[in-house]
């Protein structure tokens, strides 16, 4: 029987079921497979908190969003074209956001009186009629799956838990994924227990031939490779990325990595990493809390160490006096703060934006540290690299600012040449500064950078204190003198203001845009979506994104000040907004939602026409 | 780093530290700072015993480095021409340790108070000392908070009379080697700013010993809590309640002596009452530290009688070392690193 191939540009699948269904896997090895047949994509992973919510509830759901296409795309999509329902919860909590006519994929062995009580329905949605204006795909996955491994010699639980790989096997399918990975994967992963990796293959290949023989689906899709730029790509998630970052910084630095750190939604994965390459030299280092985890970082660089910590926002809080304490000794050190929903607890599994202000200034007195922000999940290995730039360089602690959507999405990253990588090592201190030719003054500056000497203990003659007592300029001698602290806070400021940030590029191709958007961080891929759609349709709008915080690039009131109008879209209540306004006396209109989740391309768009419209 | 580290190093606590070429002298050691504590202050007799035994380590001044938190004895860094790093409140132990994990080339010391170390910074102290940190923790106990001028502290009795307690303290006081002898430290002593030879022949086992080395310094402070430590320097009683704690010997005062109780306990008797070989016989060296546990609870009440000396001396590979181990057997196992086939790493293709 051969079936119709319908050619598609793009494609976005969710894919949902209880948290004990192994979506994150599916949605992962779904992925991997589209990453290798070489279309260009980007994943939105959605997970509860909880480790294990009660089974078939809705706050038990976990989803995994895939978007695909034969060109190069910027966001994992707004809605789904096609949902996977793995239980009666997945397609409840899911359906508000799929949109009419798309496919819905159920596993009607989950749809049972007492699953679909579980979560309010009072009558089977599949037979109902409720969902005639979506293309429903009943499928039996559960007892489909037992009936074709029936042969193995594994429990039935063990076969009913290979549902997933029966439901990937369809999907794959469906749109034409290779299938040899995946099967090479499924092999690996249960090396230790052939018979159930035997059953998995099974599994996957039964789904994949009941996509082929039976009626439900009579249309299978095809998405063309993308035309990215040339070289070797892999798909990476931001986190992974970071941790990428860190290590080829120690690497380009020549300095020995330091990690402390303490576990935290959505940061831990980064210790993780890490912890995994310790043949670089790295030091992971689990403290006892988020204080000691900063600073037993910052006494390694103080050792000489490339020191770095990473947490999200409620660690960045208890954090603060040691930052400043950074700030105080002028050594370098990398604080990653992965932000998530707050105030507080707030929701750790959800995205936001809101920690800018306190990165900026959540600390005592004045205590001026750089800010940079990744753009995208890839983007956060060359954030990494910059952020330990500047911090070596400038002998500083510097912020970088990621956050849960960067954090576990993922996107295909093209692989730079080591020779593309920046070299960001500097000398330590290795003799007297003073005049006399014997004094070591650990707070003379170099007069460009105005970064003070970096002299780590075992440097003879060099010998010195530091702290966090005012120092005096020069010597490093505590002072009280009030002429001095005066010099001192604002050579500081100096310094950091003075970093070396590139210009605010602006994407204006007409040249004609009377409105400019403005964003930070991961809004970067839904705000260069709606401007695609934007410029599309005949209208006209210029783009400029903030890599850095602090300091703002030198154009930024120059470019802000060109437009007619300039929208800024946020995940809080209007941060970075508050500070060009302050800073440049500019009315940024700002965009503001935080529902723990990223803005939609569409959304957007709206939203920049209406300001169009407006000016 | 050698395969045999641990071995290597294990009761040589310097071994890893880079030695002078030349003698040192007490002068090396001395910074161009000029000392601030209040005349009469303990700290002055602890600066000078620690600055005065530096030289007879022989150690390349440079490869050593005192880290300290906030209080009166946290301003021990300026005062020794060394490298030196004044933090923050309590974070001490916790600087030193990235320190000291990643350079064991350095001798790393922690100058600590009882406000720094067992209130803000309790945390960290015991955390260090459960890692065996390669560390010496000198922890000036003057039970009284001095730089915020006078508050009472986790070490003061319970009733004390201060600014912030005028109706007396209502919190039980640690004592601090209980306390880090139930985080398992390998290394815990108690000495006192005027003895110093005393202070001295016990930093000269604790900088011996690898791993974490806690020292309890009984410190006088003369504006907030004066003669709080009279009974051991008074010569008319000091003698006969001050036990001495010696490995191998029994343990005993001029006129008391330490046995086992009925109730598995320790009782202090006077000497004259028992045989020399019912007499308890200090084993610094046991891995249990149960009695040096009941050791360190026979200054209740306080200063009845008082053991000082080194409580507990255990061998356990230190938290740098281990941590160094790690790194050689990634080395062995995945090679040395290499960027570019750590970012080619996993699934990757190829666009042309």
């Amino acid at each position: 029987m051969s079936k119709q191939v319908q050619q598609l540009d793009r494609v976005i699948i969710r894919f949902a079921g209880d948290s004990g269904d192994g979506m994150q896997l599916t949605g992962d090895r779904f992925t991997a497979g589209t990453a290798e047949f070489g279309n260009d994509l980007s994943t939105f992973p959605n997970f509860p908190a909880e480790i294990r919510a009660p089974a078939g509830t809705l706050p038990g759901v976990s989803s995994f969003q895939l978007h695909f296409a034969d060109h190069d795309i910027l966001t994992p999509g707004d809605a789904p074209n096609v949902l996977v329902a793995m239980n009666p919860a997945a397609l409840k909590a899911n359906l508000p956001d799929l949109p009419r006519g798309a496919d819905i994929i159920v596993n009607t062995d989950e749809f049972t009186k007492r699953n679909l009580q579980k979560v309010g329905y009072e009558t089977n949605p599949l037979e109902d009629g409720s969902l005639s204006e979506w293309r429903v795909h009943a499928v039996p996955l559960t007892s489909l799956t037992v009936k074709a491994l029936e042969n193995f010699d594994i429990s039935k639980k063990d076969a009913e838990r290979s549902k997933n790989m029966f439901a990937l096997g369809l999907l794959s399918w469906l749109y034409h994924r290779p299938t040899e990975h995946t099967i090479k994967f499924i092999e690996t992963k249960f090396a230790r227990k052939p018979e159930i990796a035997k059953a998995n293959v099974a599994a996957f290949q039964a789904g994949w031939n009941y996509g082929e023989t039976t009626e439900s689906f009579s249309v299978s899709y095809e998405v063309k490779p993308a035309k990215l730029a040339p070289g070797v790509y892999r798909n990476i998630t931001g986190n992974q990325a970071l941790a990428l970052g860190l290590i080829a910084a120690g690497v380009q630095s020549g300095l020995p990595l330091f990690l402390g750190s303490y576990p935290i939604t959505p940061a831990s994965d980064i210790l993780h990493e890490l912890s995994k390459h310790k043949n670089f030299g790295v030091r992971t280092f689990q403290a006892e809390d988020e204080i000691a985890g900063v600073g037993a970082a910052l006494g390694a660089s103080f050792g000489g160490a490339l020191g770095v910590t990473t947490t999200s926002g409620p660690g960045v809080a208890l954090k603060a006096e040691t930052v400043g304490l950074a700030v105080a000794t002028e050594l370098p050190l990398i604080l990653v703060d992965v932000q998530r929903a707050g105030p507080s607890t707030g929701m750790p599994t959800k995205t936001e934006q809101a920690d800018l202000l306190m990165a900026l200034f959540g600390r005592n007195g004045e205590s001026p540290v750089p800010v940079v922000a990744p753009r995208s999940p890839s983007d956060c290995f060359d954030a990494a690299l910059e952020a330990a730039r500047i911090a070596i360089k400038y002998r500083t602690p510097v912020y970088l600012l990621s956050d849960g959507y960067l954090a576990n999405g993922s996107e295909p990253w093209r692989l730079p040449e080591l020779s593309e990588l920046p070299d960001i090592s500097q000398e330590f201190t290795a003799a007297p500064n003073g005049e006399d030719g014997t004094t070591f003054l650990p707070y003379k500056r170099d007069p460009e950078t105005l970064a003070r000497p970096w002299a780590i203990p075992g440097t003879a003659g060099l010998e010195h204190r530091i702290g966090g007592i005012e120092k005096a300029d020069g010597t490093g001698n505590i002072s009280y003198d009030p002429a001095n602290h005066d010099l001192m806070v604002r050579l500081r400021q100096a310094k950091v203001d003075g970093i070396d940030v590139p210009d605010l590029e602006v994407d204006d191709p007409s040249g004609e845009a009377n409105v400019l958007v403005v964003g930070w961080g991961s809004t970067y891929g839904p705000i260069a979506a709606a401007v695609r759609r934007i410029r599309k349709a005949g209208g006209h709008v210029a783009q400029a994104h903030f890599r850095h915080l602090n300091p703002l690039p030198k154009n930024t009131g120059e470019v802000l000040r060109k437009y007619d109008k300039v929208l800024l879209p946020e995940v809080n209540l209007g941060q970075l907004a508050m500070i060009l306004r302050a800073r440049y006396l500019v009315d940024v209109i700002g965009y503001n939602r935080v529902r723990g989740l990223p803005f939609k391309a569409e959304e957007l768009a709206g939203v920049i026409q209406d300001v169009i419209d407006s000016a | 780093m050698p395969d045999n580290l641990t071995e290597l190093v294990n009761g040589k606590g310097l071994a890893l530290v880079p030695k002078a070429e030349g003698k040192q002298s007490l002068k090396d050691y001395k910074s161009d700072q000029e000392v601030r504590w209040c005349p009469g202050c303990g700290d002055y007799a602890i600066l000078a015993a620690v600055q005065s035994f530096l030289p007879e380590l022989g150690l390349r001044r440079e490869n050593i480095v005192f880290v300290s938190g906030i209080g009166c004895s946290s301003r021990f860094p300026y005062y020794l021409n060394t490298y030196g790093f004044h933090s923050i409140h309590g974070r001490a132990p916790a600087i030193a340790t990235g320190l000291a994990a990643s350079r064991p080339d350095l001798s790393v010391w922690v100058i600590t108070g009882d406000g720094d170390a067992l209130s803000i910074g309790g945390n960290h102290l015991i955390h260090a000392l459960r890692r065996n940190v390669n560390l010496n923790i000198l922890l000036f106990n003057n039970r009284i908070y001095g730089l915020t001028k006078g508050q009472y502290s986790p070490t003061s009795e319970l009733g004390k009379i201060t600014k912030s307690t005028p109706m007396g303290s209502l919190d039980r006081p640690f004592n601090p080697i209980s306390l880090v002898l139930g985080a398992e430290a390998t290394f815990v002593a108690r000495t006192i700013d005027s003895d110093r030879k005393h202070l001295q022949s016990v930093l000269r086992e604790a900088t011996a010993h690898r791993g974490t080395s806690f020292v309890e310094i009984y410190q006088n402070c003369n504006i907030f809590n004066d003669n709080a430590f009279e009974p051991l320097k008074d010569p008319e009683v000091r003698d006969d309640i001050t036990l001495r704690l010696e490995h191998g010997q029994p343990i005993v005062s001029a006129t008391k002596a330490v046995v086992r109780g009925a109730d598995g306990g320790l009782e202090v008797v006077p000497r004259d009452s028992v045989s020399e070989d019912r007499i308890l016989v200090h084993d610094a060296h046991n891995p249990d530290p149960s009695v040096a546990f009941a050791l360190s609870r026979l200054d209740e009440p306080a200063f009845e009688h008082v053991p000082i000396g080194i409580f507990r001396q255990v061998d356990r590979p230190s938290y740098d070392s281990l941590m160094q181990g790690q790194l050689d057997e990634a080395v062995a196992q995945q090679g040395r690193g290499d960027l570019g086939a750590l970012l080619h790493a996993g699934d990757t293709w190829r666009i042309d």
